[in-house]
């Protein structure tokens, strides 16, 4: 498969005034078109800042980035809807902000929108909408500009099991109906194996890779079917081995 | 409904109406004791002046004084410094939320300025502006500006930063952000600051028409002192007491107009 991104020994140190940190040691790794890759390491390892600086929001110190296609599509922790906004300007603002309100995008907006249960809601306010929806409204806004990589840090903490558990379904589902690649932050071991093809294991900081693993599943369908497939103990069990714990 | 909630509500509208009975009991029992006192000769008039000799001041001065004249300079000066303070406020903490190396270089200033006591400043303006209207307004804008750039750009500060993100993931430019998040919303903060703004600028107003003015409410005041007539001067108090109230209540409505979206 095609490389849609590849990272060559990317380092990156913050600065505050009594010293400087290392966050990512020499990362390398290459992103494959159209798969899912999940990122999983103890928390403060600096997955947020390796994947703020894959959505040029932050600048590495050391190394390059190398884009096949280079759109893309971001996805946070908390929903950050306008609660001024209705639900549908709330998926326009991306388009708004490039100058992109065609009647054709527009049309695409509504057009997942009801697709994915919101039809419904369109005139609505966020506070209206239930937590899990709110998190499809993000994920809809964030299709909107038709990006051709979706990151998405740590989408569903936010949000209870049970809502996470059938969010992070329908995430799965809109993402391989859409067809995009994308990058997940997660520190929910079960939900990378569940979610994705590649699973990234990062060290305590700095961070660096300490493995990567293939996850393959026997009739693998969707997350929480996903999560019955025999493999998916042993892949549990391995993964929790490899993390570094620091409690 | 069941009977518990009409009993609720029952004693609800009670508890309403027995709050304002006492309000309007306490007014007329000071009213009717401070005119009783000055009846039976128990305080001296000249100083204390009544209730009667209030009314009938307020009476005169709306037959021979002009008195709409007054209450209106005093209203137009307020509201004139209550535009300009708050446009000039606004624009000051938009300036200082684009570019924060200003803000970190003004900071200390602005704090000084905000705990100076504005109407010292009153003599230099005198000076420099000259004893008119313009220096009262100059007066009022400085009392209401300082606190407003304060309060809006800590509004402004503390917008959501994943927010801010967000848009910066789209690739949206300073401005961009400023319209579509930063100022929607601070929206409340600035309908907010609004209303902390029309008592300032009446505050600064009387201010600089105790200290120079011929006309408005707070030369009625100053000038009664200076004749040692008591009788103007409770009364331009109560005038003023009932001016501000209705400002206070219009501003209310305003406001009510304003965040009715939410």
């Amino acid at each position: 498969m095609n490389n849609i991104l590849t990272i060559n020994n990317l380092s990156k140190k913050y600065y505050t005034k009594e010293k400087e940190i290392l966050a990512i040691d020499n990362i390398s790794l290459n992103i494959e078109e159209n798969s899912i890759t999940a990122i999983v390491g103890p928390s403060g390892c600096g997955k947020s800042t390796l994947l703020n600086i894959i959505g040029k929001l932050d600048k590495q110190t050391k190394g390059t980035i190398k884009y096949n296609k280079d759109k893309i599509g971001y996805m946070f922790q908390t929903d950050c809807l306008f609660p001024y906004l209705t639900i549908l300007d709330n998926c326009l603002i991306g388009l708004k902000i490039q100058h992109k309100l065609t009647k054709e995008n527009i049309d695409y907006v509504k057009k997942l929108l009801s697709d994915y249960g919101l039809k419904d809601f369109i005139n609505s306010y966020p506070k209206n909408l239930s937590g899990g929806m709110k998190q499809r409204v993000a994920l809809i806004r964030t299709l909107a500009t038709k990006p051709d990589i979706l990151l998405l840090d740590e989408p569903f903490s936010a949000l209870d099991y049970q809502t996470r558990l059938s969010v992070s379904d329908d995430v799965y589902k809109i993402i391989k109906k859409e067809n995009k690649t994308t990058i997940i932050i997660t520190h929910d071991i079960a939900e990378a194996i569940s979610m994705a093809e590649k699973v990234i294991i990062l060290t305590k900081r700095p961070s660096k890779i300490k493995k990567i693993y293939k996850i393959e599943l026997t009739n693998a369908t969707s997350p929480i079917n996903n999560r019955t497939c025999k493999e998916f103990n042993d892949y549990y069990k391995t993964i929790w081995q490899s993390i570094d714990h620091n409690v | 409904m069941s009977k518990e909630y009409i009993d609720y509500l029952k004693r609800e509208k009670i508890n309403k109406l027995l709050v304002l009975l006492f309000q309007i009991l306490l007014i007329t029992s000071l009213l009717i004791i401070w005119q009783y006192l000055a009846d039976k000769k128990l305080i001296n008039t000249f100083i204390t002046s009544s209730p009667k000799k209030v009314i009938n001041t307020i009476i005169k001065l709306y037959k021979t004084n002009n008195l709409f004249n007054h209450i209106w300079i005093t209203t137009y000066e307020t509201l004139i410094s209550f535009s300009l303070g708050t446009i000039i406020g606004l624009l000051i903490a938009i300036i200082l939320w684009y570019n924060k190396f200003i803000a970190k270089v003004i900071d200390p200033y602005l704090t000084v300025l905000n705990s100076l006591p504005k109407v010292s400043l009153g003599p230099i303006l005198i000076i420099w502006i000259g004893p008119n209207i313009k220096s009262i307004i100059t007066m009022s804008i400085l009392v209401s500006v300082i606190i407003t750039i304060i309060n809006i750009y800590n509004g402004f500060n503390n917008t959501d930063k994943n927010k801010i993100n967000l848009l910066k993931s789209f690739n949206a430019t300073k401005y961009q952000i400023l319209t579509n998040l930063i100022i929607p919303s601070n929206y409340k903060i600035i309908v907010n600051s609004l209303k902390i703004n029309i008592s300032m600028s009446l505050i600064g107003v009387i201010m600089g028409e105790l200290l120079v003015s011929k006309k408005g409410i707070g030369y009625l005041i100053m000038y009664g002192s200076q004749v040692f007539n008591l009788d103007l001067v409770i009364s331009g108090i109560i005038i003023l007491m009932l001016v501000s109230y209705i400002m206070y209540i219009i501003i209310n409505y305003i406001e009510k107009i304003l965040i009715k979206s939410d």
